[in-house]
C-alpha cells in the first residue's frame, strides 16, 4: 500500500492487522519447505477457503499474486515472458502474469519464493478461463487438480438441483481430495467454526460497503474496497484474523462516517464528494494509484462497485451459515458476481444506481476478461435506459501495462464528469 | 446428384443468411418450432423428439456486413457475437422460437443473458455440460439438464415425447453421426475426392436441414464421390485444430488445400459429432444420451480434461490416427478457449515430433495471402524434410 496513502490515514489498526496477516500468510508459505503445510492454489470466485483451512491447508490464490504483481510493475515482463512460451496476445493476462511468474522463479509478493501446490482446487465459478489456468498450471507443477463445477445462474437463480449437484461434488470429490492432498481428514466441527467467522467478516463488510450510502461517502467503494474485500476475498475468510480486521474497519469506517469525512485517496483525503459514481468492471493494477487519483483529483467517489462482489455477494443478504456447512458454500459460489447472468448484473447497478443515490456511473471494461466484458455495452445502454442516467465506458486492462492509457482514460472520464455537471445545470434550470 | 451440384445445393444454403430453408420448413410444417443454437455442443436429440428443427447458429461469415453488431462488443472481443447479434438485430433469426447457448466460453454464455433481454419472447437456455471428473455425478447432473430440456421444449412445442419417439432420435442422431464418420472417413482416405471445401459446405448445409435430410444427403454425397474419384496431388496431410466455435471463412479452407496441404482431420462444426460413441437405445433413453455425452465427449477446449497427460497426447494421436504430417492451428482471434489451449497442444505435438504452425482468423477475413503462403512453405517443409 502506498506511503501517502498509509499517511493519509494516520495508519489505521485496520491497515497495521490487515499487512500483519498477509506478511504472515507469505512467511507461513514461504516456510513450507521446512514446516511441510499442505498447500492449496484456488481462485478469488468461489474459493473455499474455510474448507480448506478446515484441512489445516494454506490457501494461494493465483489471481491476487496476478494482480501485487501489476501493482508492483512486474506483470509486464512476466507477460512478455508467458508471450515468449507460446501464449496468445489475445487472452487473459492474469493466466499470462501467473505463467510469467512461475518461469521466473515463483517470486510471490513479498519477494520470496512460492511453494508448489499440494492440490489444485479448480472451482470453476464465474469464468471460463479457470478451466484452462489451472490445466496450464498442471503442466507446470504435475500435481493433483480437483474439479468443482458451480453450474452459471443462467435464469438468474441458483436453482435447487444445481446446489444439489455441487453438494455432492464437495463430499464425493473435493472433500476426498482434500483428505488426500492434505492427509487430514474432514473435520465439520471444524469447518463450521470457520464459518461462524466468516459470518461476523461478512456482517462487518457489509457495514463498511454500505457506509457508502452516506453523503459524504467515507470511502471509496471501488478503489478503496478493494484493500477492503481484499482478506476477505483470499486467504482470510473464516479466521480470526479476518474477524479482527474487519471489526477494526468498521469501526475507523463508522468514526469517519460520524466525523463526516470522505475517503483517502492515494496523494491524500479526497476534497469535497462532487461526484457519486457507480462502477462496474475490474480494476486497472498496472497503473492503480494513478488510475484512482484521477477520480480523486476530480472529486469523483465511487459509492458502489460491481467488482467488489466478484469474491462474494454479501450486500443482498447472503451470509456463510455454519448450520448448513456444504450447502452454503454452494449458495456462496453460486452468487459470486460472475456467476450471475447479464440481467442479474445490470439489475445490481440499476439498484446500486438508485440505493446509493449515485449521480452516474463507469463501466471500466478491461481487455482480459471475456467473463465481465462480453455484454458490458449492452449493460450500458440497458443501465441508461432503466434509471436515464447516461454513464461512462473506459477501456483498459487488468495487469498488461500496454493497455493503460492515461491520457485517454483521464479525457473520457473528465468528459463524463462535465457531461454530469451539465445535466445537473439542467435539471435545476 | 453429382459431387458438385450437391456442394452447388450446399453452398446456396450456406450463403443464403435469411435461412430461407429453414423458413420453408415453418411454412411447410405449421405449427412446429425452429430452435437455434450456438457452438458447440447441443443435445439436438431432445430438439429433434419435441418435434423442432435444431438449428445451427454460427454467425455471418464474410458474408455479412456488420451494422449493429460491433455497437455490442468491444474489439477485443471475437468476431462471432457480433455476427450473431447483426443476425439477430437485423430479423434473419425471425423464425426461431429460442436458443441455446451451450457453456462454450464466457462470449456465448454472456450473450445468453443479452439475448434474453434482446428478444423476450424467445426461449432462451444456457446450456451447462458438466465438467466434473466422477462419471456418476456428471451423469446425474447432465441427466437432470437434459430433462429440464426436455420438459421446457416439450411445453414450447406442445409435444412431449415419449421413450419410443426419444430412442428414435437418439437412432436418427447415431446414424448421422456414424455417417458423418464415414465423410471424415472418405477424405482421410483420398481428401482429392472429398475436398474440405465440400465437405465444409455439407456440414454447414446440415446445420439448418433436418437430420433426416442431412443424413440422407451425406450417403448420397458419399455415393457420388466413390463413382467420381478426383485426381490425387502431391499434398501434405494436416489436421486444422482450433475452429470449433467460430468458422474460419470458406476462402481459407479452400486456400489451405490450394496450398497444399489437404486437410484430413478437423474440428470445424464440432457438435455435429461430439458424441464419439453412439448413445445407447436400451434402457432409459436421457439416461442413455447423458452417459454418452460423459463417456464419450470428443476430446475439446470446452470440457475439461481430467487426464494430466490428456492435453500433451491428444495430438499425437490425432495425427497417427489421421496419418496426418502435420497440425495447423487455426484459432480465431480473441477465442479464449482456443488459444490457451494451443500452448499445451502444440508442446505435446512438437514433444512428439509433429510440425506444427499457427495462425489467427476472423469468420470475416477477407485476405488470405498471408495463409496461402504459410500454408504453402509449410507443405513443402514438410515434403521436402518432414518437418520445420
Ligand atoms: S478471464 Fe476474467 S475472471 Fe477469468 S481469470 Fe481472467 S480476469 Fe479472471
Ligand atoms: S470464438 Fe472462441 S471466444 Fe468466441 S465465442 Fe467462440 S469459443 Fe468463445
Amino acid at each position: 500500500m502506498s506511503k501517502s496513502r498509509e499517511d493519509g490515514a494516520k495508519k489505521d489498526q485496520s491497515m497495521v492487522i490487515q499487512k500483519e496477516m498477509i506478511a504472515n500468510h507469505y512467511k507461513r508459505l514461504e516456510r513450507v519447505p521446512e514446516t511441510r503445510e499442505p498447500v492449496v492454489y484456488t481462485f478469488v470466485p468461489g474459493n473455499l477457503t474455510e474448507l480448506v483451512r478446515s484441512f489445516g491447508a494454506l490457501p494461494v490464490l493465483p489471481e491476487i499474486n496476478a494482480l501485487q504483481s501489476g501493482m508492483r510493475k512486474k506483470s509486464g515482463d512476466y507477460i512478455a515472458e508467458a508471450e515468449r512460451h507460446g501464449h496468445s496476445e489475445d487472452v487473459c493476462t492474469y493466466v499470462k502474469c501467473d505463467i510469467g511468474m512461475i518461469k521466473a522463479g515463483n517470486i510471490g509478493p513479498t519477494g520470496t519464493r512460492l511453494p508448489k501446490p499440494d492440490l489444485l482446487l479448480l472451482s470453476y465459478t464465474g469464468c471460463y478461463t479457470f478451466m484452462k489456468w489451472f490445466e496450464l498450471l498442471r503442466e507446470e507443477y504435475d500435481c493433483p487438480t480437483v474439479f468443482f463445477h458451480v453450474p452459471y445462474q443462467g435464469d438468474g437463480i441458483l436453482e435447487p438441483e444445481h446446489r444439489e449437484y455441487m453438494v455432492r461434488q464437495l463430499h464425493e470429490e473435493v472433500i476426498p481430495a482434500l483428505e488426500k492432498a492434505t492427509g487430514n481428514s474432514y473435520d465439520e466441527d471444524r469447518l463450521k467454526e470457520y464459518l461462524a467467522l466468516s459470518a461476523r467478516s461478512e456482517d462487518d463488510l457489509v457495514a463498511v460497503l454500505q457506509s457508502a450510502k452516506q453523503r459524504p461517502s467515507p470511502i471509496d467503494a471501488y478503489f478503496g474496497a478493494v484493500y477492503y474485500v481484499g482478506p476477505i476475498f483470499s486467504a482470510f475468510r473464516g479466521t480470526q484474523e479476518g474477524v479482527n480486521y474487519y471489526k477494526a474497519l468498521r469501526q475507523e469506517v463508522e468514526a469517519r462516517a460520524a466525523a463526516g469525512l470522505g475517503p483517502v485517496a492515494p496523494s491524500g483525503p479526497m476534497g469535497e464528494e462532487k461526484y457519486r459514481l457507480v462502477v462496474e468492471g475490474p480494476p486497472n493494477w498496472t497503473h492503480f494509484r494513478e488510475f484512482w487519483q484521477m477520480f480523486a483529483d476530480e472529486g469523483a467517489c465511487v459509492v458502489a462497485s460491481t467488482y467488489t462482489k466478484v469474491g462474494g455477494t454479501y450486500d443482498f443478504g447472503f451470509r456463510h451459515d455454519p448450520a448448513d456447512p456444504l450447502g452454503t458454500q454452494a449458495d456462496y459460489c453460486g452468487g459470486c458476481y460472475t456467476n450471475i447472468n447479464l440481467p442479474g448484473r445490470i439489475d445490481m447497478l440499476v439498484d446500486y444506481l438508485k440505493a446509493y443515490e449515485a449521480d452516474g456511473f463507469v463501466i471500466n471494461s478491461v481487455k482480459s476478461c471475456n467473463s465481465f466484458s462480453a455484454g458490458q455495452l449492452m449493460m450500458l445502454r440497458e443501465v441508461e435506459k432503466r434509471t436515464g442516467i447516461p454513464g461512462a465506458f473506459i477501456e483498459s486492462d487488468l495487469v498488461d501495462p500496454r493497455y493503460f492509457s492515461a491520457a485517454n482514460i483521464k479525457n473520457r472520464l473528465e468528459s463524463y464528469l462535465q457531461m454530469i455537471d451539465a445535466r445537473r445545470a439542467g435539471l435545476s434550470a | 446428384m453429382s459431387r458438385a451440384s450437391i456442394a452447388q445445393w450446399a453452398k446456396e444454403l450456406y450463403e443464403d443468411l435469411d435461412f430461407s430453408v429453414v423458413r420453408r420448413w415453418r411454412e411447410n410444417n405449421p405449427g412446429r418450432k425452429a430452435i437455434g443454437y450456438l457452438p458447440v455442443y447441443a443435445p439436438r436429440e431432445i430438439l429433434h423428439a419435441c418435434g423442432c428443427l435444431p438449428v445451427g447458429i454460427h454467425g455471418g461469415g464474410d458474408r455479412l456486413e456488420i451494422i449493429k453488431g460491433d455497437a455490442f462488443y468491444q474489439s477485443y472481443i471475437c468476431h462471432l457475437p457480433r455476427s450473431v447479434i447483426e443476425l439477430g438485430q437485423s430479423g434473419r433469426l425471425d423464425m426461431l422460437s429460442g436458443v441455446l447457448f451451450p457453456s462454450t466460453c464466457d462470449v456465448i454464455r454472456n450473450l445468453s443473458g443479452m439475448w434474453k433481454l434482446l428478444y423476450p419472447e424467445h426461449y432462451v437456455r444456457y446450456i451447462d455440460v458438466p465438467q466434473v471428473a466422477d462419471p456418476r455425478i456428471a451423469t446425474d447432473f447432465w441427466a437432470g439438464e437434459l430433462r429440464r430440456l426436455l420438459s421446457d421444449l416439450g411445453e414450447l412445442s406442445g409435444h412431449v415425447p415419449g421413450e419410443e419417439e426419444l430412442r428414435a432420435s437418439l437412432a436418427l442422431y447415431n446414424d448421422l453421426r456414424q455417417a458423418i464418420r464415414e465423410l471424415y472417413a472418405a477424405r482421410s482416405e483420398a481428401p482429392w475426392t472429398v475436398p474440405s471445401e465440400e465437405l465444409y459446405l455439407l456440414l454447414r448445409a446440415g446445420e439448418l436441414i433436418p437430420p433426416e435430410e442431412f443424413l440422407a444427403k451425406i450417403r448420397e454425397y458419399l455415393a457420388a464421390a466413390r463413382a467420381e474419384p478426383g485426381r490425387m496431388r502431391d499434398n501434405s496431410r494436416v489436421i486444422v485444430v482450433g475452429s470449433f466455435c467460430e468458422q474460419p471463412p470458406l476462402g481459407l479452407i479452400k486456400t489451405i488445400e490450394r496450398a497444399g496441404c489437404y486437410i484430413v482431420d478437423d474440428d470445424f462444426i464440432l457438435g455435429n459429432r461430439f458424441l464419439v460413441e453412439d448413445v445407447p437405445l436400451e434402457g432409459d433413453p436421457i439416461e442413455g444420451l447423458a452417459a454418452a455425452f460423459i463417456q464419450s465427449a470428443v476430446k475439446s477446449s470446452v470440457v475439461y480434461e481430467p487426464d494430466p497427460e490428456g492435453k500433451r497426447t491428444l495430438l499425437k494421436a490425432q495425427v497417427e490416427a489421421a496419418r496426418a504430417d502435420g497440425v495447423i492451428f487455426a484459432a480465431a482471434s480473441f477465442c479464449d478457449p482456443a488459444l490457451l489451449d494451443r500452448p499445451m497442444l502444440k508442446d505435446g505435438a512438437e514433444k512428439a515430433g509433429i510440425p506444427c504452425i499457427a495462425f489467427k482468423f476472423s469468420e470475416n477475413s477477407g485476405q488470405f495471402q498471408q495463409f496461402r503462403e504459410q500454408a504453402g512453405t509449410f507443405s513443402d517443409s514438410i515434403k521436402l524434410w518432414g518437418g520445420v
